[in-house]
């Protein structure tokens, strides 16, 4: 099977949806770090953008995004459209990152 | 002594955050005006539905993010501001620039799949948390949409 078609819009030009299979979702939690706590505390007196905690989350993103991928693949779906992110933080230092959407099968119009 | 030490270190803080937040900020500012006229070409709207004349391209999902902190002057500068109320600039400045940026990421991934258009542009502030709860720590900022991209150029 090819890659799954990631998208957050409703309708794909050019495609139809053929099925509809219902929502599939990822998520992950992440926490920092302490070397990397450290050197944005630096950052904290300093100002500016803290690449570690970047990298970390989005990192944390492909890992949600990946998820919700399998778990589309598993019901049999090539396509997942209107993806949306969603992010929370549920202690001090941990973020919970949320990916979810609609599995679809897409067809040729 | 204990007293006047700690308020040397007070002051100590409070002076490099002011320089060095500032030149970072100025420079950040010059590299986010230089991009965005590099990308303007690709332009990026939050309709919901594909423009008629992208009807046949290829959609696919892009984002950027950037996880950015205030420097320490302009934390107390806002503590100050908070006992009055009113407009905090220092976080505004915060905001404006952490959401430029991450929308520039957005576009620059995707001129690498070969885009012309983003299209449903959607944002997501967040707050991380320091080790310390005190005040403001850091905010992230996420911008995701769907690029269209030509169906022969790839």
């Amino acid at each position: 099977m090819t890659t799954i078609l990631l998208s957050n819009i409703e309708i794909i030009p050019g495609k139809r949806v053929s099925q509809h299979l219902g929502l599939v979702l990822g998520s992950t939690v992440r926490a920092k770090h302490a070397g990397k706590d450290i050197m944005a505390g630096l950052k904290n007196i300093f100002g500016g953008e803290l690449g570690g905690y970047t990298e970390l989350l989005s990192e944390a993103r492909q890992e949600a995004t990946d998820r919700m991928t399998e778990q589309a693949k598993a019901i049999g779906a090539n396509a997942v459209i209107n993806v949306r992110y969603s992010t929370s933080s549920i202690a001090a230092g941990a973020s919970e990152i949320l990916a979810y959407g609609t599995a679809v099968v897409l067809e040729e119009k | 002594m204990e007293a006047l030490i700690q308020l040397g270190i007070f002051a100590l803080l409070l002076g490099l955050g002011f320089f060095f937040g500032r030149r970072a900020e100025a420079k950040h500012y010059q590299s986010i005006f230089a991009r965005e006229d590099e990308l303007r070409q690709i332009v990026v709207s939050t309709d919901r539905f594909p423009p008629i004349e992208f009807t046949n391209h290829n959609a696919q999902l892009v984002s950027g993010n950037v996880v950015i902190s205030v420097d320490y002057f302009k934390r107390v500068s806002a503590g100050l501001r908070a006992l009055v109320g009113g407009r905090i600039r220092s976080y505004e400045t915060l905001l404006d620039r952490a959401r430029r940026e991450a929308l520039l990421r957005m576009q620059e991934q995707a001129r690498a799949a070969g885009a012309d258009a983003i299209i449903n542009t959607k944002f997501e502030t967040s707050r991380i948390s320091g080790n310390s709860n005190k005040g403001v720590a850091s905010i992230e900022v996420l911008a995701y949409g769907t690029a269209l991209s030509p169906k022969n150029k790839r």
